[in-house]
């Protein structure tokens, strides 16, 4: 028997997962049962992650989205979660157009997903100790946001080159732009102040 | 490990035989933690309150109360209520426990005695702490009743409000240190005691209490335990749990409580390292003999569990000495005073290691310009840049 | 057995971003819970975020081997943290929307119908 390749079975795992739990979140109508699989299926998307060896990035996938995003997703579903609202239905019709065209678009994807070049992949060849092979990634990510690309220093082509510089600008430009995306949200969902009905013209 | 008993059974045998030892010994530790502090908080708490505490199971000390617990509550009824939504009611306790056993994954309780050597120990730790808030909505929401519906969310803002200011007072030993990878942070800190971080500025000094300050906070214990109060809300999300499933709550709480007095520990305190370095005055290390090298590990895994078990007995005196606060105070703290604090905590520590690299009063060789330590940077400056993808984790032993 | 020792190629992911992809594109489409709109969205960015990754990924084999490298991780973490942004801002308009009409339902937000 061939020896099994653990990253081919953790990989369909993960994946069966995170597709199967996709699906579920589609077929499903109520609204609860709803975050909890997206909660699964952002999981096993950290786990893709973590396989495809980006590590920090598994690690901030699990952090910012399934423990900041999804919170807040599950906030707003117990928020607003009464019963008459916890399942709605949608008409057939509306699934149907929605099953074209999804359907044609999952084509156009996995024919380009299947047209790349020898895709069933021939890949470092699998020894016992294959962690020694996973570089790190994360001191490369920390210095490519401060402007130091060390992943490209290598890169012996100087008109490539030039066009790689770090990631400073976008760093700054994401930070400010979550700052003020936090305050117009702030703002968007403040408890609006009811107007009193009328003036008061009590006795008392 | 695994590479050394693959060389008599097929490897992946071995990784699988290893991985369960090791999530077997990582279970038996938070399992018996747990049952030793359910003990250790009813005598503190009864000593404070001059009383006695449990003195009938198990001899004049009543230690075996926590088995006595354990079997009553095992043996309750196991209702789910009528209103509940089933699913969820019965999985929530689990997602609790699983969310705080995972994180011990990546916490070392010795050199290189870690389930899982992970370059972003800190962050991994950080982001599967953060999913327990999971939990403890879906108890709230599935328990089908409004107290427990507040308790939750109230204990759901609690804790993501305070993994604010706590990711913010971590940053700053790492900062200090580097590296994300708690070995390495670990072993920075060996010697005297003035190695630790917490005698290294002091910024990381005050950042300390900020962390310990949210880290209670977090894991919603006493002042913070609205939530959960038997005053307010009978019990909060838990209120329509019962029996084993509480108990399941129960020990991931107290688990929660052990992993941010481990990471306190392992950040601030030296790790595995004692006040004096007996290892290096006796010559215990892996040069002289392999078992010495294990002797060592064993002395500081006890040093580190000394350490982590002194830490949560603080925040269970903490607990039964501090009125509660109300939610308002509670974001309060958070908002108003964990986060410029640590933020600016943040600032000065990060000038202080500019300004001294190797430390001002007590010189440690581990330190210098923070940026040598990586194998990255290291790499460019010794101009072996082709080789900086070389990459590779150490395996240990 | 033989899909199991077989190594996984950039293909295999390209196809779980792609049925992700369009699982949120339908789930979009379909629910009527504006909550259930936001999963959608959610569930698009990951997509997305699977073929970033799996594109500057150097253990998947292509025959040329040329990735995006870091690149194709760091675009991932900038649409990571962009999505937070987007997910607050939708949760906010849903929210709003809820404390003005009382539901959610996207198919009753229809005042602006000619």
């Amino acid at each position: 028997m061939e020896m099994i390749n653990w990253h081919t079975c953790f990989f369909l795992l993960f994946a069966l997962i995170s597709c199967g739990f996709a699906i579920a979140i589609v077929a499903s109508s109520n609204v609860v049962r709803m975050a909890f699989y997206l909660i699964i299926t952002l999981g096993s998307v950290a786990g893709l992650f973590f396989l495809a060896g980006a590590d920090f990035i598994g690690a901030v996938q699990l952090m910012v989205y399934v423990g900041g995003t999804l919170v807040l997703l599950v906030f707003g579903v117990m928020l607003t979660a009464r019963s008459p609202f916890v399942s709605m239905r949608t008409g057939g019709s509306q699934w149907i157009l929605a099953t074209i065209v999804g359907g044609s678009l999952l084509v156009i994807l996995l024919q380009a997903a299947f047209s790349v070049e020898n895709w069933s992949g021939e890949r470092i060849v699998q020894t016992t100790s294959a962690q020694q092979q996973i570089s790190p990634t994360s001191t490369k990510i920390g210095l490519s946001l401060i402007g130091l690309r060390v992943d490209q220093l290598e890169q012996q082509d100087e008109t490539l080159r030039a066009g790689m510089s770090g990631y400073l600008l976008v760093f700054e430009i994401i930070s400010v732009h979550l700052l003020v995306v936090l305050v117009g949200a702030a703002y968007l969902a403040r408890a609006k102040r009811r107007p009193l009905k009328e003036p008061s013209n009590s006795k008392l | 490990m695994a590479e050394y008993l693959s060389q008599y059974i097929p490897y992946w045998i071995a990784y699988a035989l290893i991985g369960l030892i090791q999530a077997g010994l990582l279970l038996a530790l938070m399992l018996v933690t747990v049952a030793v502090f359910t003990w250790v908080e009813r005598k503190v708490s009864a000593r404070i309150q001059d009383r006695l505490g449990p003195t009938r199971r198990g001899g004049r000390f009543g230690w075996l109360q926590p088995p006595a617990d354990g079997i009553k509550l095992l043996l309750k009824e196991d209702l789910v209520p009528k209103n509940a939504d089933a699913f969820f009611f019965r999985i929530a306790p689990y997602i609790c426990f699983c969310t705080t056993l995972c994180v011990f994954m990546a916490i070392p309780f010795a050199d290189g005695w870690v389930a899982e050597r992970l370059n972003t120990g800190i962050f991994f730790v950080l982001a599967i702490a953060g999913l327990g808030v999971f939990g403890v909505v879906m108890a709230g929401y599935s328990s089908g009743s409004k107290w427990s519906l507040f308790g939750a969310m109230r204990e759901a803002t609690q804790v993501i409000s305070y993994e604010v200011p706590m990711a913010m007072a971590l940053v700053v030993p790492v900062m200090v240190a580097g590296t994300m990878d708690l070995v390495t942070i670990g072993n920075m800190q060996a010697g005297w005691f003035t190695n630790w971080f917490i005698f290294h500025d002091p910024f990381t000094f005050i950042v300390f209490w900020v962390y310990f300050t949210c880290a209670v906070a977090s894991t919603n214990r006493a002042p913070f335990d609205l939530p959960e109060a038997e005053s307010e809300l009978v019990a909060g999300f838990m209120t329509e749990y019962s029996g084993f499933r509480w108990a399941i709550f129960f020990m991931a709480e107290y688990g929660s409580m052990l992993v941010v007095s481990c990471l306190a520990v392992i950040l601030f305190f030296g790790a595995w390292n004692g006040p004096i370095p007996v290892t290096q005055f006796l010559g215990l290390t892996n040069d002289l003999h392999p078992i010495a090298g294990f002797a060592a590990n064993l002395l500081g895994l006890a040093n580190c569990l000394i350490k982590a078990c002194i830490c949560m007995t603080v925040i269970v005196w903490v607990r039964w000495s501090l009125p509660r606060l109300r939610i308002d105070q509670v974001m309060a703290t958070c908002w108003k005073y964990c986060v410029p604090l640590a933020a600016a905590m943040l600032l000065g520590a990060m000038l202080w290691s500019y300004a001294f690299p190797a430390g001002l009063l007590f010189r440690n060789q581990a330190f210098g310009y923070a940026s040598e330590k990586s194998d990255v940077m290291s790499d460019i400056k010794n101009g072996k840049v082709a080789r900086a993808e070389k990459g590779g984790r150490q395996t240990w032993k | 057995m033989n899909l199991l020792t077989q190594p996984v190629g950039l293909t295999h992911y390209l196809i779980v971003g792609a049925l992700l992809f369009v699982t949120g594109l339908v789930c979009m489409a379909t629910k009527r819970n504006a909550v259930g709109v936001l999963m959608g969205i959610e569930l698009v960015l990951n997509g997305a975020n699977i073929n970033f990754v799996a594109f500057g990924s150097k253990y998947l084999g292509t025959a040329h081997q040329c990735t995006l490298g870091l690149d194709g991780q760091l675009i991932a973490l900038i649409v990571i943290v962009l999505a937070a942004a987007e997910a607050a801002v939708a949760l906010a308009i849903v929210l709003s929307y809820y404390n003005n009409h009382i539901t959610v339902d996207v198919d009753k937000a229809d005042e602006l119908k000619g």
